[in-house]
């Protein structure tokens, strides 16, 4: 890629950093240049949070028809899968289906619900009720 | 405290602070190209049967981690490393390493970066970045992709060092010792080994999914997608490609420009002039995966995505195949002595 080639269209990170590319000047040299950013990869940024957007949607349609618990409304929202939520929670993964199911959430233990909070970053009365406070 | 300590911003995270920690004992001449050269950077993989974010798992560099330890390990660097169990241990320890005059590498999850932008914090966990200091509760943060040092405050830097999920740093730390010295003849000889390595694992990775095999098999994927999953998950797919290709901290062109600038580098420790024809040979590759890059960002915008479409952005990968494949052929035929 040639120097004067970098494009720079605005990106979000654009607003607070630039971000560093390797180009060759006129001699063939290479150089460092900063790029605001390209329209390539903001559409394609775009493209992956619209998918999150629809998940996230489509995770809190299943909850308010309660076909599941509001667990899986926060682990979209989380950008988490089971295998993370796991991890965060400190649950194994088939309990973790377990209470995916609104019977089973119904039942569980403040403390159970703590953890998951915790994982979420959440109090556990939003877990319950489905809100979001963003930070 | 503050150590004594330059920032360099960087555009790859990991060779940005393996060369930004090396820096210190070479005298300046271990530059991000170099790092990233030295330590075998460049790869592709499309590792099978795992998802990252509901799509498919693409890199178009080494396995993280890889590219510090084999640069320090050619360059005849001692390194230090260690990953904890106990928070509180984690901190002590880096205290510890700061207050000694060391700056440190920290391995850490960019889902809780505070100085990154929303839509840039997914549950990555091999991101990198430089401890150089401690002024009361705040810890001075070198980030190489980032413009200016920054800083974290105690608990920001906990919660990132023990980010959880697939590769959890676990408060992993690392830094080259600071009294091995590194000479020129040193680095000629490790600029040498970096590309055998890279020669290799390019060239003779047994598996279809990794190296020029792993592009070509992406390639021939690639124009199934749209069949096999309808056209918009197949544009997901193609956009998450793309982020893993020119996103931040890839240099662009998927790594394939650091490296072409790595090798006109290399040219001025090993005066082999094929070098710098084979680094114009990693420009053009470069410059072919950005269109590429472009093909598939007309498909997720909407504005192509016939199966033609698809087969054109599966055709530019064989290109690209043959390309590096030749480029590394070449790079495997220099004489060094």
């Amino acid at each position: 890629m040639k120097k004067d080639a970098i494009p720079q269209d605005l990106s979000s990170l654009g607003k607070i950093t630039k971000e560093l590319c390797y180009a060759t000047d006129e001699s063939g040299k290479y150089t460092t240049e900063l790029s605001k950013g390209w329209d390539v990869k903001i559409k394609a940024l775009d493209v992956a949070w619209e998918d999150i957007k629809r998940r996230i949607e489509s995770a809190k349609e299943q909850v308010l028809k309660n076909n599941a618990s509001p667990i899986l409304f926060f682990m979209e929202y989380r950008l988490m899968d089971i295998n993370i939520l796991a991890d965060y929670s400190g649950f194994w993964k088939w309990q973790i289906k377990r209470h995916l199911k609104p019977k089973v959430f119904n039942q569980l233990s403040d403390k159970k619900l703590m953890k998951y909070a915790a994982a979420f970053s959440i109090k556990v009365d939003e877990l319950k009720s489905m809100t979001v406070n963003e930070d | 405290m503050k150590i004594e300590f330059e920032h360099h911003q960087a555009a790859h995270c990991e060779s940005g602070v393996t060369s930004n920690l090396l820096r210190i004992s070479s005298e300046n001449k271990i530059t991000e190209p170099l790092a990233f050269g030295i330590g075998a950077g460049l790869f592709f993989v499309y590792v099978p049967f795992i998802k990252i974010n509901h799509g498919p798992a693409i890199a178009y560099r080494t396995f993280p981690g890889q590219i510090f330890s084999r640069a320090c390990k050619s360059l005849g660097v001692r390194v230090v490393r260690k990953k904890f169990r106990s928070k509180e241990q984690a901190e002590l320890f880096l205290r510890e390493c700061v207050t000694n005059g060391h700056p440190v590498g920290c391995q850490v999850g960019v889902y809780y970066l505070p100085y990154f932008p929303k839509e840039y914090r997914f549950h990555f966990n091999a991101h990198n970045l430089i401890v150089y200091g401690i002024e009361q509760d705040n810890y001075l943060i070198s980030d190489p992709v980032m413009e200016h040092p920054t800083s974290l405050s105690r608990r920001e830097l906990e919660r990132v060092r023990f980010a959880k999920g697939p590769l959890a740093p676990r408060g992993h730390i690392y830094y080259p010792m600071k009294h091995d010295v590194i000479s020129d003849e040193q680095i000629k000889k490790a600029i040498q080994m970096g590309i055998k390595k890279n020669v290799n694992r390019m060239l003779f990775t047994p598996f279809n999914f990794a190296g020029i095999k792993g592009i070509k098999s992406t390639g021939k994927k690639i124009k199934k997608w749209r069949d096999n999953f309808g056209l918009q998950m197949a544009g997901s797919y193609l956009a998450q490609m793309v982020r893993m290709q020119e996103e931040i901290g890839t240099g662009g062109g998927g790594f394939r420009f650091i490296y072409a600038a790595f090798l006109q580098e290399a040219h001025a420790y090993s005066k082999h002039d094929e070098l710098l024809e084979i680094s114009k040979s990693f420009t053009t590759v470069g410059d072919l995966w950005r269109v590429a890059a472009v093909q598939a960002a007309g498909i997720y915008k909407g504005r192509i995505g016939s199966q033609e479409d698809f087969n054109l952005m599966g055709d530019y990968l064989y290109e690209i195949a043959e390309l590096e494949k030749n480029a590394f052929l070449a790079l495997r035929k220099i004489k060094w002595h």
